[in-house]
């Protein structure tokens, strides 16, 4: 991505030998998971540490530790030296531990200001006029400007994840913690990120940050530090950063991850690196295109932007990726194509056929299929067995239901099948699908959706928050649905994965499609481009 | 307004039909022991305002449950209940809070009580029956128009919407026993029904065949919900909204459907009652089944089946607790007191039972789990 | 066509409107605190009856009013701990618990009531009245409107205060973030279940003096079941009122004008049937939630509980 690394004279900024912040044997178990495993850290002040690490490696429990939301079960952490216990979010932040979470956390309803005020105001009286000079010093100090009387939710994100910033400084902290900070950001959002921290840093500020991604390890650690299923598998001090070429310090942090023995997981790796397109320009695409969408605007929803004129159309055997920041209208994009949400203007061709009218059910059955980013909120019911879960879209159908008559005897042995083809690792077909692992029930979610002959497939965030091994093979499936000729639409944040899987890239920049990149050696620059709005808009492909 | 609301399904664990919760034992504990330990409560509390409480429940079984008299009453009062719950059973099970089943059966009770000489004087019994069963379901059903509505639409929470218009029910109900359906008696009441023409009773019994029908509605409303794909969407509806709007169930349709489906048996309570036993109405009568068969359902964990037991105990305390609250001179609203307590301690041993069945200690830890130096 | 506008019809309207609506006054302001902090608390209704029956006993026993209100008010706070204990700390659902409190405290005051007075059923003497100088003297309304038991003066000013709370102290903000997010309330190192429990015994405490003001200033004695439905209009008005404490006041007038209706059209020499009074505040409810369906928003968070760490 478009991100610049800091430079050398970065890294060697003066230390104080007692580290701000220091974790000693921390363990954390929750029923049947070790989440946190001996682990030991230190951050020093003036240092972005930065950790890094898969979903589920066990970071942000490590954070919840160290903001007072769980308790460890063993292990000391020392705050300038001394052992303290940190039992509650305040005793963190008391004890100058400021946390930016994942998630932003501001409350949309509230003023910028009162989300600031709330937790830290003085008395009983909230004392406005002090908190707008606050918020005066702390914008300074960042080098941003934030309206103190904006309601949060109608901030860009990037403004957003300022405030949140500011909040966890608000009263004097040394630590700042940032979890996953650039997953909603733009490239340019990140660059500016950067230069935030680098401020930060430079006043002595220890800065701990959160990433799955290995390249923004390396740009923006002094030290790294590397989880991988809750124990700390490799360390990089500031010495190791200076003495290596990126390159080298790549090929460290790949190895601690996947170790080196495990030379398919490495090869898995390197399949997950852009490839290009070249896949994807190889295959026999039909000439008719499967799946259009014509002029359609449809209403704000879901604090997303509204959608404006939208035109795409995607042929059977190709994978139109669609790029943009989180709460552009990806998700209203997918829901009017499945029907969930109804379109204002402009029409939805299926085949050549209009299908505006249809409902839900009705576009399933034609073979148009939405395999939805949430999972668990509306995917599948959590409550219910697996196989129950696999045949949610075709209650009252045959060979599952005949006459209104549930076959469990049909169901039970249409599940043990789809197990099998779609890899679901699960005690029995009558396990609870809550209580399967997120891969796990993607799996599920795809076995759901991809049998019975589709012929669109549209994918919302269709890797987000799972396991190396499930990317690769979510990926390996969706390129053989292409090749089958299937028309696949892939929603996504994941520039590196749309680079990878789609044929085209539309953008999508509050509720427009800004461009239409075509895959190819300059594809990610170009497309980030679109998203940041510098370069003009293409001519739709 | 979205209803962020629970689902009533949330509040007990309404295991999907193809699993099986724990054993036997762990059902008794927590279908009976809310009632035991509401049972042993109230004892207390009749001692403390001075009444025996050995001899209070001994009265409620002896007229409730062995005198045989006392034993058909109960039966026959288990009709209105059993249907009643069945009413709340379909709503509940799609995540729809109706709890404004008073107005609902007031409402259904009145028309059928009010229109029920002059149907029953042109057209033969059985005809007429049928009849108004139909309009009992047919107004009960209306009642719910308006909350479903709002539900659908705007997702305005049915909680608010169903009590609001319970005593709005409540209040025309009345006013058609004072106006319209008065009949000549000189108290406000609807005309009666001449006896042989209500509801057959079973041979060498008191007990109306409305029994058998609320038997059998408790049984289709079994069949519907572990059998059919009608069932399957209402339960996925209840289950996660957002998901059955997903899959492609028509979400807006269903809740009304459900709605009109629940009010309707509320209605069928209403005339199962005024055809099988009163044979007319009097102005101000409430016998207020609704919140009072709420425990019973979830008891029965929104099982059809199953809350025929719980009916049954319902309905024998119902009986023999207004001969037991008459001989210790209290009011028969006593009954109240027992069958909140029952809520009470089952929101309790659920929250117990579940937290064992996850290997957590009983009592939630507030100070423990400080980090070991 | 008997003449609407006589003095004594808009006395009787007006001046028995806020009076029989002050119970709802409190009820709902309670009620508006607890949801904006994210609790439903649907055991309102048994909240105020219970205030309603301590109060007018406390009363009874002491022959002061003071002594009965404040009785009324402990009461509800204590079955406020209810709510407090099983929803705001164990996670249980409040809309079960809630319908358990309502059933149990009818049937328990409805079975103390029998046991202690249902043979005297005694009465209250009428509460003593504060004439306010100047304002009771204007014409019209002024002698009716502005002498009125000290109670009724101090819940319009407690109103006001409420509304001060919400918007500008800390207390407030917190209380509106834990009905909003309350995990970003917990993050910022606010104890989401304090605040909560807070909200909730304040709406006890609440409900608990508008039920004994029913049963001491307004009735003059306790008889079951006297709240009659009033906790839910609560309910349906906090949910209007989204936060906004004087809208207490808006619901309680419309609610007590309803009430006072009857009278005051009896004066003027037309009858209706009691049903009719009874219906009319659920059925202007009713239209008014029709007509503003769109509007009524309840926090996001309301109704959930709030565990911390639970995964």
């Amino acid at each position: 991505m478009g991100t610049t690394g800091p430079t050398i004279e970065d890294r060697s900024t003066p230390q104080t030998a007692t580290p701000a912040v220091e974790l000693i044997d921390i363990t954390k178990t929750f029923p049947g998971v070790v989440a946190n495993d001996r682990i030991s850290l230190a951050a020093m002040p003036g240092e972005v540490l930065c950790l890094l690490g898969e979903n589920g490696a066990g970071k942000s429990t490590l954070m919840s530790i160290l903001s007072g939301i769980y308790r460890p079960d063993e292990g000391r952490i020392l705050v300038d030296g001394r052992p303290v216990n940190i039992d509650s979010p305040r005793h963190g932040r008391d004890l100058g531990i400021g946390m930016v979470y994942q998630h932003l956390s501001l409350i949309p309803t509230l003023t910028v200001l009162e989300n600031l005020m709330m937790g830290s105001n003085p008395g009983l009286s909230l004392d406005r006029d002090g908190a707008r000079t606050r918020l005066g010093e702390l914008s300074e100090r960042l080098g941003v400007t934030v309206d103190p009387d904006a309601r949060a939710g109608s901030l860009a994100l990037g403004q957003q994840q300022q405030v949140e910033i500011i909040k966890a400084l608000w009263s004097g902290s040394r630590v700042l913690i940032l979890d996953e900070p650039t997953s909603m950001l733009t490239p340019q959002g990140i660059a500016e990120l950067q230069d935030v921290l680098r401020g930060l840093k430079r006043s002595g500020l220890a800065i701990i940050f959160i990433t799955h991604k290995l390249h923004e390890a390396v740009a923006i650690g002094d030290r790294v530090a590397i989880l991988k299923q809750g124990k700390v598998v490799g360390r990089l001090d500031p010495a190791d950063l200076a003495a290596m070429t990126p390159d080298e310090i790549q090929a460290r942090i790949v190895a601690a991850m996947f170790g080196s023995s495990a030379a398919t997981d490495v090869a898995d790796i390197a399949e997950l690196r852009p490839t290009s397109g070249v896949t994807a320009t190889a295959r026999d695409l039909s000439s008719k295109p499967l799946l259009e969408v014509v002029d359609v605007s449809a209403d704000a929803a879901g604090g997303e932007h509204a959608l404006a004129d939208i035109n795409l159309e995607v042929r059977g055997g190709e994978i139109l990726g669609v790029a943009g920041v989180d709460g552009s209208g990806q998700r209203t994009l997918a829901e009017v194509i499945a029907g969930q949400s109804r379109h204002v203007t402009g029409s939805i061709r299926l085949g050549g056929v209009t299908i505006d009218g249809l409902s839900i059910a009705e576009r399933q059955a034609l073979g148009l299929r939405y395999v939805t980013d949430d999972r668990l909120g509306e995917g599948v019911v959590s409550s219910y067995p697996l196989s129950l879960n696999l045949v949610l879209k075709r209650i009252g159908q045959p060979p599952f239901w005949r006459g209104g008559r549930v076959d469990r005897a049909q169901i039970r042995r249409s599940a043990v099948e789809s197990i099998r083809l779609f890899d679901i690792r699960t005690p029995s077909t009558e396990t609870r699908i809550g209580k399967l692992s997120g891969g796990n029930i993607q799996k599920a979610l795809l076995a759901r959706e991809l049998s019975f002959e589709p012929r669109v497939v549209v994918f919302n965030k269709p890797t987000h928050g799972l396991d190396v091994r499930t990317i690769v093979a979510v990926r390996e499936r969706i390129r053989a649905l292409a090749e089958e000729g299937v028309a696949i639409v892939v929603i996504s944040n994941d520039l590196d994965e749309l680079v990878d899987l789609s044929d085209r890239v539309a953008v999508l920049d509050a509720g427009r499609i800004t461009g239409v990149v075509p895959a190819g050696p300059e594809a990610e620059v170009r497309i980030g481009e679109l998203i940041v709005g510098v370069a003009p808009a293409q001519a739709v492909g | 307004m979205t209803s962020p609301l629970t689902s009533p399904e949330a509040v007990v664990d309404v295991a999907p039909p193809t699993t099986r919760g724990a054993g036997l034992g762990d059902a008794l504990v927590r279908s009976l022991g809310p009632i035991v330990l509401a049972l042993i409560t109230c004892g207390a509390l009749l001692a403390i305002v001075g009444r025996d409480p050995v001899a209070f429940y001994s009265d409620i079984l002896q007229a409730g449950l062995v005198r045989p008299s006392g034993l058909q009453d109960s039966i026959t009062r288990m009709a209105p209940i059993l249907l009643v719950a069945a009413g709340m059973i379909v709503a509940f099970r799609a995540g729809m809070w109706n709890l404004g089943s008073d107005g609902q059966y007031l409402l259904a009770a009145a028309c059928v009580a009010g229109t029920a000489p002059n149907v029953l004087a042109a057209v033969p019994a059985p005809l007429g029956w049928l009849v108004l069963g139909l309009v009992g379901m047919a107004v009960g059903a209306s009642w719910t128009l308006v909350p479903a509505w709002l539900r659908a639409r705007y997702g305005l929470n049915e909680i608010v919407t169903t009590l609001m218009m319970s005593f709005v029910g409540t209040g025309l109900a009345n006013l058609l026993i004072k106006g319209p359906f008065d009949g000549p008696s000189t108290v406000p009441q609807t005309a009666v029904v001449d006896p042989s023409l209500l509801l057959f009773d079973l041979p060498g019994t008191r007990i109306h065949i409305g029994v058998i029908v609320a038997l059998i509605a408790v049984a289709a409303v079994y069949w519907v919900f572990s059998r059919t794909s009608f069932g399957m969407r209402i339960d996925v509806l209840g289950a996660n909204a957002r998901a059955a709007q997903h899959v492609g169930i028509r979400v807006s349709r269903l809740i009304i459907v459900t709605f009109l489906l629940s009010g309707a048996l509320m209605g069928l309570a209403a005339a199962v009652d005024m055809l099988g036993i009163f044979g007319y109405m009097r102005a101000d009568w409430n016998p207020a089944y609704g919140l009072k068969v709420v425990p019973l359902v979830f008891l029965a964990r929104l099982n059809a089946l199953a809350v025929i037991p719980f009916a049954a105990f319902f309905s024998v305390l119902s009986i023999g607790g207004e001969y037991a609250a008459r001989r210790a001179q209290l009011p028969s609203d006593f009954l109240l007191l027992v069958i909140g307590l029952v809520l009470t301690f089952m929101v309790v041993t659920q929250y117990l039972t579940d937290k064992r069945d996850r290997g957590e200690p009983i009592l939630p830890r507030r100070r423990a789990g400080m980090a070991r130096a | 066509m008997p003449d609407l506008f006589t003095s004594g019809f808009l006395t009787a309207l007006v001046v028995g409107g806020l009076v029989a609506g002050v119970p709802l006054l409190f009820a709902g302001l309670g009620e508006i605190i607890a949801e904006a902090s994210g609790v439903l608390n649907v055991g309102l209704e048994g909240m105020m009856l219970a205030g309603a029956f301590i109060g007018f006993v406390a009363t009874l026993l002491t022959q002061n009013v003071w002594f009965g209100l404040g009785a009324g008010a402990v009461a509800g706070l204590l079955l406020s701990l209810v709510m407090v204990l099983f929803c705001i700390r164990l996670g249980l659902d409040q809309i079960v618990v809630g319908v358990a409190i309502v059933l149990t405290v009818e049937g328990a005051t409805a079975v103390l009531h029998a046991t202690l007075y249902g043979e005297s059923y005694p009465r209250l003497d009428a509460a003593p009245r504060f004439a306010i100088p100047f304002l009771s003297d204007l014409p019209v309304l002024g002698g009716s409107l502005f002498t009125q038991p000290v109670i009724v003066y101090l819940g319009f000013i407690l109103v006001g205060v409420v509304a001060w709370v919400l918007r500008n102290t800390s207390v407030g903000l917190h209380l509106r973030a834990a009905g909003e997010q309350p995990a970003s309330l917990d993050a910022a190192g606010v104890d989401v279940v304090r605040i909560r429990s807070v909200a909730e015994m304040v709406c006890g405490a609440l409900a608990g003096l508008g039920g004994a003001y029913l049963a001491i200033v307004g009735a003059g004695t306790f008889v079951p079941f006297v709240t009659n439905g009033m906790g839910f209009i609560a309910i349906v008005i906090a949910m209007l009122a989204r936060g906004r404490a004087w809208w207490s006041v808006i619901g309680a007038f419309l609610f007590g004008m309803s009430l006072s209706l009857t009278t005051a059209l009896q004066l003027v020499g037309i009858d209706v049937p009691v049903d009719v009074v009874q219906m009319l505040p659920f059925v202007s409810v009713i239209v008014v939630l029709v007509i503003f369906a769109r509007d009524a928003r309840l926090p996001s968070a309301l109704g959930l509980p709030y565990l911390r760490g639970s995964r």
